[in-house]
């Protein structure tokens, strides 16, 4: 079972992936499910309405992020696949998904996700990592914070470095 | 000179940190040769045909004599005593060693230099003008919005995987030295209706295997507004830009596939999300001025002998007309350091030949060195009185041929002597040309004409436009050229047209004599070779090159 890492307040621990992936056709098992873009939008008041288990849903990289502009509500979990982690439109995702959507749930990578990335993960929203490279909590924490100065705004609350220098 | 405070240091120190982590679990075999090359080459390491090659970055083509003399030392310690500089104005190392490479990224660190985002699908290196600060013709100093962009480009969270590599270049100078045209955005410096700075934006140009000449999606945006706007067209792109082929992952497809129109419709809606919020504030751009150094200038100094020796020695002379460059400050000049040696490869410069270019700067060039993307060095401040002394001292280190934008100052690419997706080689190609048209005397009758090689499609080395570009090419195992002619980087820029059927190694040379003859027969008073071209067509000169094979 590939770990679960999550970021909370700053640190980062191992934690137990209670979402199950349901196909398109599948029925509803209850409890905390993890659908697609399309499923989403195809029975949205039904998910939305459900009384038992959260809901997640999962975007590929090719999936708008502005689809889900208004099927937010009910949705604790956005997981953002990285079929190549060469692929690096999830990152635009997760940023426009806190910065634009003003999501306030669970942005998770999935998929090809390697700690090299961590630190640009953070950075764009994501606080939650299924990594493909075996990476642990340990590990995940030392590589996200290997920066101790960025240079840009994103979606996180980290003060640019242009914004550090004014206060000097 | 940018001066690096202790943030931009911190930045350096802590990717080095993490390269070398990386690089030791490569090592220990945590990471494959498949996950740790798009890390190493987020940070310049290729692995070529023979060895691992590092490509350092020269950020808009910059470097102070104590960064020079780093370089040099690299060279003699861990390469073979000499470095290469590329069309990127960067240098690179062709021979070092895997294990080698933390240790000289700690050594680029220790004089503010690295490789971060010198390879990879990232925003690159960011070009400019090389006489930036010191042309006659400029409109203002380009620099400060380069540095502004190297800061914001350095490991962005966003735009770190793009479908393919993004390459930015920038000046603000009517005559366009940076082939801004053929970027993927070319920003070239205007002055508003207001007085107030802005930018013409062009975006999608480029070489490779379909080369453009990039549109222009915006006539004017206000400096104020860069970054937001840079968000606007990197977000469209990592967006959108394919990812199914890597030869058709460049913007230039994008925007020739949606047209320049509706590109710039897409960026604009985006921009207008973005809003202000995402450009840099005006104390920041004010703090970056302000962290360059002001080269020393002395008001109307005077000249010395130069007029005396420029009449008494014609070698001087010479390299007065065609290596000295008007400065917007009387009393002085602009020097070209040509690479271009006959005979040597292009680009290429000993670790002797760095220190020396270092002392120079540093005796007589204020401390300021430039890397050309021409693959030339520039010292932009030397008083008229010193050109001599510095022409001698070029002139005993073979730095001093009188070839800048001469038939031999030949563009060429490292080729299949080192690279691992050349189809034929291009230094021996660039060598040969450079002998046929040794003698100055005749390279000066010719006047401007700038020719350039690729040892493949890939176009490194901008054979799209150069006047005369030449493409290596593979036929059943025997390397063939591709002929194009009338290209231009310039202000002009254009693709050139394929004149004829490729030809084996042995015929480059006579053909380009060939088109050059047909040139002098056929120019008119004051034309350089593309204004005849363009005037006369191909014609002439598919019959020079062609007729006489038969």
């Amino acid at each position: 079972m590939p770990k679960l890492i999550r970021s909370a307040g700053g640190a980062f621990e191992e934690v137990e992936d209670t979402f199950v992936a349901i196909e398109d056709e599948a029925p509803d098992p209850g409890g905390d499910i993890l659908v697609s873009a399309s499923r989403l939008k195809g029975g949205g008041e039904a998910l939305a309405a459900r009384s038992h288990g959260r809901l997640g849903v999962r975007l590929e990289p090719e999936d708008e992020i502005e689809d889900l502009e208004g099927r937010l509500a009910g949705v604790a979990l956005v997981a953002l696949a990285f079929p190549k982690f060469r692929d690096g439109r999830p990152f635009t995702s997760a940023r426009l998904l806190r910065t634009r959507l003003g999501f306030r749930g669970e942005i998770r990578a999935v998929g090809d996700v390697l700690r090299d990335q961590a630190g640009f993960m953070v950075r764009c929203g994501f606080d939650a990592f299924v990594p493909a490279d075996g990476s642990t909590a340990s590990t995940w924490a030392e590589a996200a914070g290997r920066h101790s100065h960025v240079y840009q705004r994103a979606a996180d609350a980290r003060a640019p470095a242009f914004v550090e220098r004014q206060g000097e | 000179m940018y001066r690096y405070d202790a943030i931009d240091r911190a930045v350096l120190a802590d990717r080095t940190a993490e390269f070398r982590d990386q690089v030791r679990r490569r090592l220990a075999g945590e990471l494959t040769e498949d996950q740790f090359k798009p890390l190493r080459l987020m940070n310049g390491l290729y692995l070529q045909l023979h060895a691992y090659m590092l490509r350092v970055a020269v950020p808009y083509g910059s470097l102070s004599p104590l960064q020079m003399r780093a370089l040099a030392d690299i060279a003699r310690r861990f390469d073979r005593g000499y470095g290469h500089f590329t069309t990127r104005t960067n240098i690179q190392f062709n021979w070092v060693k895997l294990a080698d490479a933390p240790d000289i990224l700690d050594a680029l660190a220790a004089v503010d230099l690295h490789a971060i985002q010198t390879s990879g699908n990232c925003i690159r290196n960011v070009t400019a003008d090389p006489y930036a600060g010191a042309a006659a013709d400029e409109l203002e100093d380009p620099r400060v919005w380069c540095e502004a962009i190297r800061q914001w480009s350095s490991l962005h969270p966003e735009f770190s995987f793009l479908p393919r590599k993004f390459k930015i270049a920038v000046t603000a100078s009517p005559h366009d030295r940076t082939a801004a045209k053929v970027h993927d955005i070319g920003l070239l410096l205007r002055r508003g209706r207001d007085g107030e700075t802005g930018f013409e934006v062009i975006v999608g140009g480029g070489m490779g295997r379909t080369p453009y000449v990039g549109p222009t999606i915006r006539a004017y945006l206000p400096s104020d507004r860069l970054f937001s706007y840079l968000e606007a067209v990197l977000r469209v792109y990592n967006r959108h830009g394919r990812r199914d082929n890597i030869y058709k992952a460049r913007i230039k497809i994008l925007v020739a596939a949606l047209g320049a129109e509706a590109f710039a419709r897409e960026v604009e809606a985006e921009w207008e999300k973005i809003g202000p919020e995402g450009d840099l504030p005006r104390a920041e751009i004010d703090r970056i001025g302000a962290a360059f150094t002001n080269p020393d200038f002395v008001a109307d100094p005077a000249s010395g002998d130069f007029e005396a020796r420029r009449a008494a020695e014609p070698a001087f002379a010479r390299f007065v007309r065609n290596n000295l460059k008007a400065h917007v400050r009387p009393g002085y000049g602009i020097v070209d350091i040509s690479l271009k040696g006959i005979g040597e490869t292009p680009g290429d410069i000993s670790a002797d030949q760095m220190d020396l270019v270092a002392d120079l700067a540093e005796r007589f060039g204020q401390g300021d060195i430039r890397s050309t993307h021409e693959q030339n060095l520039v010292l932009p401040h030397v008083r008229l009185e010193h050109v001599h002394e510095v022409w001698k001292a070029l002139d005993a280190a073979g730095l001093a041929t009188p070839n800048i934008n001469l038939i031999s100052d030949i563009i060429a690419c490292p080729g299949l002597d080192y690279c691992a997706l050349a189809n034929a080689r291009a230094i021996c190609v660039a060598q040969d040309i450079a002998r046929r048209f040794e003698a100055p005397e005749r390279a000066e009758a010719i006047g401007e004409f700038k020719i350039k090689i690729s040892g493949c499609i890939n176009a490194c080395g901008h054979h799209h436009v150069g006047h005369i570009g030449i493409l290596g090419v593979d036929k059943k195992g025997e390397e063939f050229y591709q002929l194009t002619l009338g290209g231009s980087g310039a202000e002009d820029a254009a693709v050139g047209k394929m004149l004829g059927p490729a030809l084996p190694i042995d015929r480059v040379t006579d053909a380009v004599e060939a088109i050059v003859d047909a040139y002098l027969r056929e120019r008119r008073e004051g034309e350089r070779f593309l204004d005849t071209l363009r005037r006369t067509g191909d014609a002439p000169f598919k019959e020079a090159v062609y007729a006489e094979a038969h």
